[in-house]
């Protein structure tokens, strides 16, 4: 598209270009090189990787000692285990409750579904915080749930559902359970219904028509709605930090108390390099040739 | 797809529902409670809205992240729109890729991660040149960099659909590219830009961890001093400020939804009156 404002464009390319450059691109080329640092007494608590000495000698003092306690110290890889566990398991339950949320949703009349959406997609932009403290409200021992059931005599001792895998289950359910339906929805609305009139044509019941056309078809929207619920859920500080108990170690957390608790800035950019590295990375590349395949 | 769902259907549709909807009611209904024991009901009472007046940390904490929520999503809209504009008119320029990159990471991108890199660039900028200090700057430049991501996206959308030959009938009358863009096609993207500064601003309001690494030690947003008092336990003029965010965002949320559905229906009846009448 040769316009006659090629010139001019720069000034519109480049602000946002330059502002995401600085920004976003480059403090991960900062925090890989203070990744290689040492924790020290002074403003800020690190060595210098690249410095100058008195004589203007370049010096570059790497330091793999982060990077080794990382492999050494078993917390970082029972955190790693953990999160990845509850980050799959949470997609799988999101990924069962939402399915028949977004069919239902798909085959309801029109007119509802903009309401429906909008229903759903609420609290996905209500303050994440606040919806996290509501749950607790709901599940601490003297909670509504508790107060509920003791009252109505089905339990005679409050069940200790806080502090434990389970909160944190719901807590990252309750929360990400939005992103699962919407994707699925986006999949489920487009399909075609002629096909599943030509499967019963043919004298496929429904539930065969089902798993033989609509399930193979909505795969696309299942793969998004998963990621977009397992990644925030793996990388998840504050559920695991307001719901779950000293056993609840997620990677978010390990992060956050190394960088709080322990002001040690280069191990916990050592373990924010290590993340991305081991689970960002591999889901970018993945989503990256799956666009290039739907383009082409 | 078939306008028909079943019973079962239904149910696990209402439950869900019901699953993310009955904490934030029964919040609500606590913040009204007139005992500060969360779960014995003492009466209806605002005893704990009119505390809050009286909160001058949670006051403070709140004009910072209003400040913030302003600055950052008026920033936003600026950046998100330039690109894109740069993404949905430029079919190629040298860096298409990397800012389509860098556009989409971080909507997928751990907060967590985002934050310390954030605070890690923003050190090593005071080391070297001396700013930004810690504070509202930084965390306006944080909140700017997620907020411009979301931006892009909605923009984006609504540009791509937006009928290119107006544009080009005001330029063959004589206008130039960017008065002809300015006059014909912003007023079209203009409620996807409002939408958006509003999603930005309730996004900015909410953020926790991105804040928690770069505000420093001498700043606190509403969401950093909301998350100390919860780690403590439940209060109970915690929850009547959780009512009273949840309900504003909730208008801020509904208002943009219905701007956009607005709009988008005045341009569809354009579209059918504009159609020449049929054979």
């Amino acid at each position: 598209m040769t316009r006659t404002w090629r010139p001019g464009r720069w000034l519109i390319i480049l602000p946002p270009l330059l502002f995401l450059l600085v920004f976003f691109l480059i403090p991960f080329a900062f925090a890989f090189k203070i990744s290689f640092a040492e924790a020290a007494p002074r403003v800020p608590p690190f060595t210098d990787v690249i410095s100058f000495t008195a004589d203007h000698h370049l010096r570059i003092a790497i330091s793999l000692g982060n990077y080794r306690y990382l492999l050494t110290d078993e917390v970082y890889g029972i955190a790693y285990l953990y999160s990845l566990r509850t980050a799959f398991f949470s997609t799988l339950i999101c990924l069962l409750l939402g399915y028949p949320m977004a069919y239902a949703i798909a085959r309801a009349p029109r007119s509802a579904q903009g309401l429906l959406l909008l229903i759903i997609m609420l609290p996905f932009w209500t303050s994440f915080l606040l919806r996290v403290y509501a749950l607790e409200g709901i599940i601490r021992d003297t909670g509504f749930l508790n107060t509920m059931l003791l009252h109505l005599g089905l339990i005679s001792q409050p069940l200790h559902i806080m502090r434990t895998s389970l909160a944190v289950y719901l807590g990252i359910i309750y929360s990400y359970l939005p992103f699962m339906v919407l994707p699925l929805f986006a999949t489920l609305e487009k399909l075609d219904p002629t096909l599943l009139e030509a499967a019963a044509d043919l004298g496929s019941t429904p539930w065969r028509a089902f798993m033989d056309i609509t399930l193979p078809l909505s795969i696309p929207g299942m793969i998004a709605g998963s990621l977009l619920v397992f990644i925030p859920a793996v990388g998840e500080f504050v559920i695991p930090s307001l719901l779950g108990g000293p056993n609840q170690l997620m990677i978010g957390r390990v992060l956050w108390d190394e960088f709080f608790g322990n002001h040690d800035w280069p191990v916990a950019a050592a373990v924010a390099i290590a993340f991305l590295l081991l689970l960002v990375g591999p889901i970018a590349i993945y989503q990256y040739y799956n666009v290039r395949q739907l383009e082409a | 797809m078939e306008r028909r769902a079943s019973v079962g259907l239904l149910s696990v549709l209402f439950f869900g529902i019901a699953m993310l909807y009955v904490p934030i009611l029964v919040l609500i209904g606590y913040s009204f409670n007139a005992s500060p024991l969360v779960n014995v009901w003492g009466g209806f009472s605002t005893a704990w809205y009119r505390q809050l007046l009286h909160n001058r940390q949670l006051l403070e904490a709140a004009l910072l992240s209003l400040e913030v929520a302003v600055a950052a999503s008026t920033g936003a809209i600026v950046l998100g729109t330039l690109a894109a504009i740069s993404l949905v008119r430029f079919a190629r320029f040298p860096g298409r890729l990397l800012l389509t990159g860098m556009v989409n990471a971080p909507l997928v991108m751990p907060e967590i991660i985002t934050g310390i890199t954030q605070l890690l660039l923003f050190v090593s900028m005071v080391q070297l040149m001396g700013w930004p200090h810690r504070g509202l700057t930084t965390i306006v430049l944080s909140h700017v960099t997620f907020c411009t991501a979301y931006v892009t996206i909605t923009v984006q959308s609504r540009l791509q659909s937006a009928d290119r030959s107006l544009e080009e009938a005001a330029q063959d009358l004589g206008a130039t590219p960017a008065r002809a863009f300015l006059e014909v096609t912003l007023p079209i993207i203009a409620p996807a830009i409002i939408a958006s500064w509003l999603l930005c601003f309730t996004l900015s309001l909410d953020d926790l961890v991105i804040s928690s690494f770069v505000a420093g030690p001498g700043a606190s947003t509403l969401p950093m001093v909301i998350y100390s008092k919860v780690k403590l336990g439940v209060s109970p003029d915690i929850n009547a400020l959780a009512s009273l965010i949840v309900c504003g965002v909730a208008v801020c949320i509904i208002a943009s939804r219905l701007l956009m559905m607005r709009s988008e229906r005045r341009r569809a009846l354009e579209a059918v009156e504009a159609r020449p009448p049929g054979p």
